[in-house]
């Protein structure tokens, strides 16, 4: 006997609980919203609005506070500081410092001052607004650029409403994602956009593995109802479904345990996109087929 | 599919040996000498985010370049004007890159059109209006004549910046232009950010200008400079109290002589104070202009202006040939040091500011990769550990796809000498997870068809034929969305893309072909009676 998650003979009725997967969806979709309204829109790391970080390690503890006061009368005075591992810190400012000698007499000199020199700058990173605005204007288009590439592909290879069904499908993981990483208030960066691009390209992989499947049925059974079909298709892939996002997610999760913290954010955007892009894959993609068949179906009716 | 067995594992053998053959360097770092001959060099590129080192994008203001130049224009403009016995009033460089002279007669514009074609190819009227008895006219650089002084502008500004970083000593440094006017500089293991920026960023023009001592400084600072002088200041420490200060200079605003015209500069300790200073050599025709200029002005003072700081304004004594000088201020060893080399390798033909810079420590890029390589450990241990307990041996030739696939990854980055970044080998543990979904495709059908009685033979053939178009698709989206990320990324997202599309290419192979072949070499050469999957 092999092992199995999921029985061969499996038959649950997904397609009989769409309504429910819907509205599940749109509370999911609206929590985001509400988050993103809740902190006054999405929080945008250095990478998109500019500024500067500047990561700190300390070779013995020292408090956020202490941190604060040192840069006190600096031009770092109004800098977040967000503690980032053991006695490592993390201070942003919305300042960009293109002037060379900006740090030094900002973060050097006064924590040398406060903390002799017991610490070490491990990394910073400093973004104009000028770029910043450009990583925007590209962030947006990559986006729109894998939709529509996505879209083009499975149009080709599959038919229209598979297609739409596929991206409206990404739309939702996108939106979910962005809704999770606002709720965690996780600051929006290019590794968050790297994340939510690689759920796009994941996502679809489910998706078209479902309906590659229906595809195949309706091959075999023209005659049978296209819920039907679905139904049957997701539950002959549903074993290959779970055991391949389990795979990921576990690489995923290995990742956001054991990554460090530079990737951890990353990491998390993309814990929950395996979820949803799963989910939506069985739910959302095929729903959107079936709603659009029945849209046509009632078309071609009226028009006899 | 290839048929003969036998060719598919040559091909299998063929690019496995190819990739061990890439990765020697890189595992092996120092081969014995008859080996190293053999290997490839290259190791594995590590990006700057896992071995450390700077970031930065540089802007060239080129405009600032075009304003100069048209300020050096209005000032030979002027004198060739007066030769010409051409009359005018007041010429100056208005806004905008442009200049506007006032002429007073209207014999004026033809004499100015001659000159203009004559002398002046690089300039075009923009617009003249009738004033007077004259025309106020407005001079711009030809439209095509300032894209190209523009484009020229980043050239040299690229080559002076690669000069002073060869000078400074970077191993491996990456100094590349990108869009229109801004330059991507990448210096690994770089130990002092802030000097290395310094040296960069620093225009380091350097000047000789005269003090114009008839005037008078006090009256200057109250606002009524003499026409064709500037104020600039210089710094001065109180060797007493070591208090910084300033000091007021007016200066002729015509700068005699620059370090266009230097040959070589170095650093010298001065016998005094034991301070060093930069020495500096003239070119010969430098020579000689600094010979005639000190020639001209014994008893006044020469100024030595760099980016527009008076570093000092020494008396010319006498006439000074042979073409030697010395730039003497408060400097440490590094800057003095720094100072040669940015003379050495020129000035930057306009200023530039930093867009974008990220530095990370080197103790930090070795924790990223002590990170990145313990959770690609463990990710790939616990997908490999349940695709064994799931399907069993099939599991294992899955496994062993897997652990080729990471092999190709790696080799593949060093022979095309890619960048291995943190996202990057987060890209890589992400594609162990999708490269055995191609082989959970696969078996999953091949438990569908064994279900349904067929021998395993035909229920792997099946499965296999079944599974492909899916896992291409699959594939090539994935690939798409990575290319989207490529075209669009930075630096470690980049990273991150190249390994997700090589480990996608790589896993088409080993987990469709690979496996493949080993599963028709155990069932065709022993006999199965029943598939362990």
């Amino acid at each position: 006997m092999s092992m199995e998650l999921i029985k061969p003979g499996i038959n649950i009725d997904f397609v009989g609980k769409i309504k429910y997967a819907v509205i599940f969806s749109i509370i999911l979709i609206i929590i985001g919203i509400g988050s993103v309204i809740f902190h006054k829109g999405l929080n945008p790391g250095i990478d998109f609005a500019g500024g500067s970080i500047i990561q700190v390690k300390f070779s013995k503890n020292v408090s956020a506070d202490a941190i604060r006061k040192s840069l006190q009368s600096t031009k770092l005075e109004n800098s977040t500081i967000q503690q980032f591992g053991a006695n490592e810190f993390l201070i942003r400012t919305a300042e960009s410092f293109s002037d060379q000698k900006m740090l030094a007499a900002n973060v050097e000199q006064p924590l040398t001052a406060a903390f002799s020199k017991d610490y070490e700058i491990r990394r910073v990173e400093v973004v104009g607004s000028k770029v910043g605005a450009d990583f925007k204007m590209k962030a947006v288009v990559a986006v729109i650029l894998s939709w529509l590439a996505m879209l083009i592909y499975v149009g080709w290879r599959f038919e229209f409403r598979y297609a739409l069904g596929g991206i409206v499908a990404l739309f939702h993981d996108v939106a979910i994602t962005i809704g999770a990483v606002s709720i965690m208030n996780i600051e929006f960066t290019i590794s968050i956009l790297a994340a939510l691009i690689f759920i796009i390209g994941f996502s679809i992989n489910d998706t078209i593995v479902i309906l590659d499947r229906v595809r195949e049925n309706v091959k075999l059974n023209p005659k049978q109802k296209l819920g039907d079909i679905i139904n049957l298709s997701i539950n002959q892939t549903l074993s290959r479904t779970i055991l391949t996002s389990l795979t990921v997610f576990l690489t995923v999760l290995a990742l956001y345990i054991f990554g460090g913290a530079v990737i951890r954010d990353f990491a998390f955007a993309m814990l929950v996109g395996v979820v949803i892009g799963t989910y939506s894959s069985v739910y959302i993609a095929c729903t959107i087929v079936l709603l659009f068949e029945n849209l046509q179906l009632s078309k071609m009716k009226r028009k006899k | 599919m290839i048929k003969s067995l036998r060719i598919r594992i040559a091909i299998t053998a063929a690019i496995c040996l190819a990739a061990l053959y890439f990765l020697v360097p890189t595992f092996i770092p120092q081969l014995p000498s008859p080996w190293n001959s053999y290997f490839p060099k290259e190791k594995i590129h590590l990006g700057l985010d896992l071995q450390g080192g700077m970031h930065l994008v540089l802007e060239v203001d080129a405009e600032k370049a075009l304003e100069s130049m048209i300020e050096r224009t209005s000032v030979d403009l002027k004198e060739s004007l007066m030769e010409g016995k051409v009359r005018f009033r007041k010429i100056e460089k208005a806004t905008g890159a442009t200049i506007s002279l006032e002429l007073t007669e209207s014999s004026g514009k033809p004499a100015l059109d001659k000159i203009l074609n004559e002398q002046y190819s690089d300039l075009e009227i923009a617009s003249s209006t009738p004033r007077d008895s004259g025309q106020l006219v407005v001079l711009k650089i030809k439209d095509k004549r300032a894209i190209e002084l523009k484009k020229l502008t980043i050239e040299h500004s690229l080559e002076t910046i690669r000069n002073r970083v060869d000078q400074f000593g970077v191993a491996e440094p990456e100094i590349i232009p990108e869009g229109d006017n801004r330059i991507l500089i990448q210096l690994p293991g770089i130990k002092d950010p802030e000097r290395a920026k310094n040296l960069i960023g620093k225009t380091a023009l350097l000047e000789f200008k005269i003090v114009d001592d008839e005037a008078s400084l006090d009256e200057a600072l109250r606002g009524n400079i003499p026409d064709g002088d500037i104020i600039a200041y210089g710094s001065r420490t109180d060797r007493s109290t070591g208090q910084k200060g300033s000091v007021p200079y007016l200066l002729k605003s015509k700068s005699l002589l620059t370090g266009a015209s230097l040959e070589t500069a170095k650093v010298q300790i001065s016998d005094r104070y034991g301070e060093p200073n930069v020495s500096i050599k003239f070119n010969s025709q430098g020579a000689t202009d600094f010979e005639r200029i000190t020639g001209e002005n014994v008893r006044r003072r020469l100024a030595i202006v760099l980016d527009g700081v008076v570093h000092s304004a020494p008396v010319i004594q006498e006439k000074i040939s042979g073409g030697q000088a010395q730039i003497t201020g408060s400097f440490t060893m590094d800057e003095a040091r720094d100072l040669a080399i940015v003379l050495r390798a020129g000035a930057l033909p306009a200023p530039v500011n930093i867009l974008e810079e990220r530095t990370v420590g080197p103790s930090l890029g070795s924790d990223s990769i002590n990170q990145g390589i313990m959770a690609t450990i463990i990710g790939s241990l616990l997908v490999t550990i349940f695709m064994v307990i799931y399907y069993r041996l099939s599991g294992a030739v899955a496994d062993l796809a897997v652990v080729i696939n990471i092999f190709l990854i790696l080799a593949v980055l060093a022979a095309l000498r890619a960048t291995l970044t943190l996202p990057g080998i987060a890209g890589m543990l992400l594609t162990i997870g999708v490269a055995v979904d191609a082989n959970i495709l696969i078996f999953e059908r091949v438990r569908e068809e064994l279900r349904t009685g067929k021998t395993p033979r035909l229920a792997l053939d099946t499965g296999y034929n079944r599974a492909f178009i899916t896992i291409i698709d699959t594939h090539i989206t994935g690939i798409v969305a990575s290319l989207v990320l490529y075209f669009l990324g930075t630096g470690p997202i980049k990273g991150f893309a190249v390994t997700t599309i090589i480990g996608l290419i790589a896993s088409l192979f080993t987990a469709i072909f690979v496996t493949r072949v080993i599963f028709d070499y155990v069932t065709l050469n022993l006999n199965i009676k029943k598939l362990s999957i």
